[in-house]
């Protein structure tokens, strides 16, 4: 065999300038494309479903629910639809988590179940540019498909929240607007790349992504989404608009009696209200026996205040993830 | 050139409790084929993470290209590692492979490395997922030399290679250091497949350094004496590295030049690179170490029997 010889190196100089960043563009999109493109097309299918039966929604909507509470809307729209749409929202929870678990959890997970790290983080580029490269440019990336996928599901929900189906501050619908919605696919990214880098095998990491996510969306919902604004509070028994009552209580003589649900409450109606046959609601019951009813709320001009606290600490989680990451990826050895 | 390629003092890699690499003090110089050899878990590829920084030390230091600290900017860029199993991206074609490492490097050849595989014969456009073993090994070693390092660091490069591959990859290696200066470390637990190139021999047991120096001048201070077996016990304060016993005869392994005195009825012959390297390896607690590196396991090998 004959062996090229190679033209003279050129002299190694000590100021090295470092290679720049945007290379790593091309080989992020060269290594990434089957995930991004994964992603594109999950979420673009997906989003030409969305139009096509939003369209017949709004229709719906625009054609009989003038007003609202009418029969027509009752029975063309929110009749056919609500459904469509709860099944709907139930399949927009799980995207984050998927993106989370197949585009976040193998960037690293499959370097090192491959051993192709020895060859990717000996490379002039240096591992810490190479992973906040990645990291950063698949974050952004996903990110943003996210908050444009989210944008056309608001307009989904539109004619929900108009005919009073839904409060835009639903559990099942809070966290899939706009801003959250894109956090959390942040988030859920910044989760799997963590969790690819701790457990070092593709297949476990997805797994871990996956329950990490569940477990994050689930407590954030059920208790800590509450608590990003102090409540108002008020004795009125309708809510204005459509606020979000977080909870209830009575009180009688300026003393807590017992919370809107439990023992207290259920002894009090069966002794005071003759176990509720009086002909009076145990609410109106109650307020005859001295009771004030009071109730905590969200009002609905907190919902974009809500949706960027959430976006906001979501942000900073994936930002302090991501840094974890890359400070792992710095000080393993191999 | 006039700089060590490779220098570590006190150099140790812990994992957990077990000291894969311990006390080890190098000093490679430029210009050489270096071969690192010792048994699998002799912690080879540890001083070779080390080496290129993949692995931080537990202890002592590590630097590289005349100074650098291993890992450093500057010894990323000089240094081109082929790992053991030669990892590559399956999915990603030659070709990808080519322009991945041109986009992760300051400097690369890619007209080189395009002449190369096409010498070998391997298609541009086939996955590297779809390569045999060898041409696998030879892609990563091409991507390697097209980076034009100034380093060239193999872990366990041929051994899945067969026999004729073993020579081909061997023979490129080679060009690349007489042709380009490139220096090169390579390891393998199997000496035979370095013997032929290496001018530099790192003998590694049991996470120690146990003989370094070039090969050279290691021939040129060994001997081995066969004489009666009887007066073999003659020779222990000498610093024999082994007694092998045959019925009648011994073959001790002596450190002595050619001009030293043969004593009467032994036969003095030079000894192979092979024959050095096992004998020391089968000797624990001997050691042969160069100048700046010695240390206190260079006292005259016990004799065993």
């Amino acid at each position: 065999m004959t062996a090229l010889t190679m033209p003279a190196r050129p002299k190694h100089d000590a100021g090295l300038r470092p290679v720049p960043w945007r290379r790593m563009a091309w080989v992020t999109w060269r290594q990434h494309r089957a995930a991004l493109g994964g992603v594109a097309v999950f979420l673009g299918a997906f989003a030409v479903y969305l139009w096509l039966t939003g369209l017949q929604m709004h229709h719906a909507y625009t054609a009989d629910c003038h007003p609202a509470s009418s029969v027509a809307c009752t029975l063309n729209f929110t009749g056919r639809y609500a459904t469509t749409g709860n099944v709907v929202s139930i399949f927009v929870q799980v995207v984050p988590a998927l993106i989370g678990a197949f585009a976040g959890a193998p960037v690293l997970a499959r370097e090192l179940e491959t051993g192709t790290f020895r060859y990717a983080w000996t490379q002039g580029i240096g591992r810490r540019r190479w992973t906040v490269a990645k990291l950063v440019l698949l974050a952004v990336a996903v990110a943003a498909a996210a908050a444009a996928f989210s944008a056309l599901f608001s307009w989904y929900n539109q004619p929900f929240f108009a005919a009073g189906y839904v409060i835009p501050f639903s559990t099942r619908l809070f966290g899939l607007r706009e801003v959250s919605f894109a956090a959390w696919t942040l988030a859920a990214f910044a989760i799997g790349a963590l969790a690819g880098m701790l457990i070092r095998r593709v297949v476990p990491a997805i797994a871990a992504t996956l329950a990490v996510y569940a477990g994050l969306a689930l407590a954030t919902a059920l208790w800590l989404r509450q608590h990003y604004m102090a409540p108002l509070v008020t004795t009125k028994p309708n809510l204005p608009g459509s606020a979000w009552a977080v909870s209830q209580w009575y009180t009688k003589g300026g003393k807590f009696a017992f919370g809107a649900h439990g023992s207290g409450i259920a002894n009090a109606v069966n002794q005071l209200c003759d176990n509720g046959n009086s002909g009076l609601s145990p609410g109106q019951c109650l307020s005859q026996h001295g009771y004030t009813v009071w109730t905590s709320y969200q009002p609905a001009s907190r919902f974009w205040p809500f949706q960027w606290i959430e976006g906001g600490w979501l942000l900073a989680l994936s930002v302090l993830l991501i840094a974890a990451t890359v400070w792992l990826v710095r000080r393993r050895a191999a | 050139m006039n700089m060590n390629i490779v220098e570590t003092s006190g150099l140790g890699k812990r994992y957990g409790g077990t000291w894969a690499l311990r006390e080890c003090s190098l000093a490679i110089p430029a210009g050489h084929v270096a071969a690192l050899v010792g048994p699998n878990g002799a912690g080879k590829t540890t001083l070779l993470n080390l080496t290129v920084g993949l692995a931080e030390p537990s202890a002592g230091a590590v630097t590289v290209l005349g100074g650098w600290p291993a890992g450093s900017p500057a010894a990323l860029d000089g240094i081109a590692f082929v790992a053991q199993d030669t990892p590559v991206y399956k999915n990603l074609s030659a070709a990808d492979m080519l322009h991945l490492t041109r986009n992760l490097n300051r400097r690369f050849d890619q007209p080189y490395a395009k002449a190369r595989l096409g010498e070998l014969g391997i298609p541009l456009n086939r996955k590297a997922g779809r390569l045999s073993g060898g041409q696998r090994a030879q892609l990563a070693l091409t991507v390697a030399l097209a980076r034009r390092p100034r380093l060239l660091v193999l872990d366990e490069p041929v051994a899945m290679l067969d026999p004729v591959a073993r020579h081909d990859f061997m023979a490129i290696v080679l060009t690349a250091m007489t042709d380009d200066g490139v220096s090169v470390v390579l390891s393998s637990h199997v000496l035979a497949d370095l013997e032929r190139v290496a001018d530099y021999l790192v003998l590694l047991s049991h996470g120690r350094v146990q003989m370094a120096g070039e090969v050279e001048d290691l021939l040129a201070t060994h001997r081995m004496l066969t004489g009666p077996a009887a007066e073999a016990d003659r020779y222990a304060e000498r610093p024999v590295v082994r007694v092998g016993r045959a019925e009648a005869q011994a073959h001790l392994l002596v450190r002595a030049g050619m001009n030293d005195p043969v004593p009467p009825g032994w036969e003095a012959h030079p000894v192979s690179l092979e024959e050095l390297a096992m004998a020391y390896l089968r000797e624990p607690g001997a050691g042969a170490l160069p100048g700046p590196a010695r240390s206190r396991n260079t006292q005259p090998s016990e004799v065993t029997r």
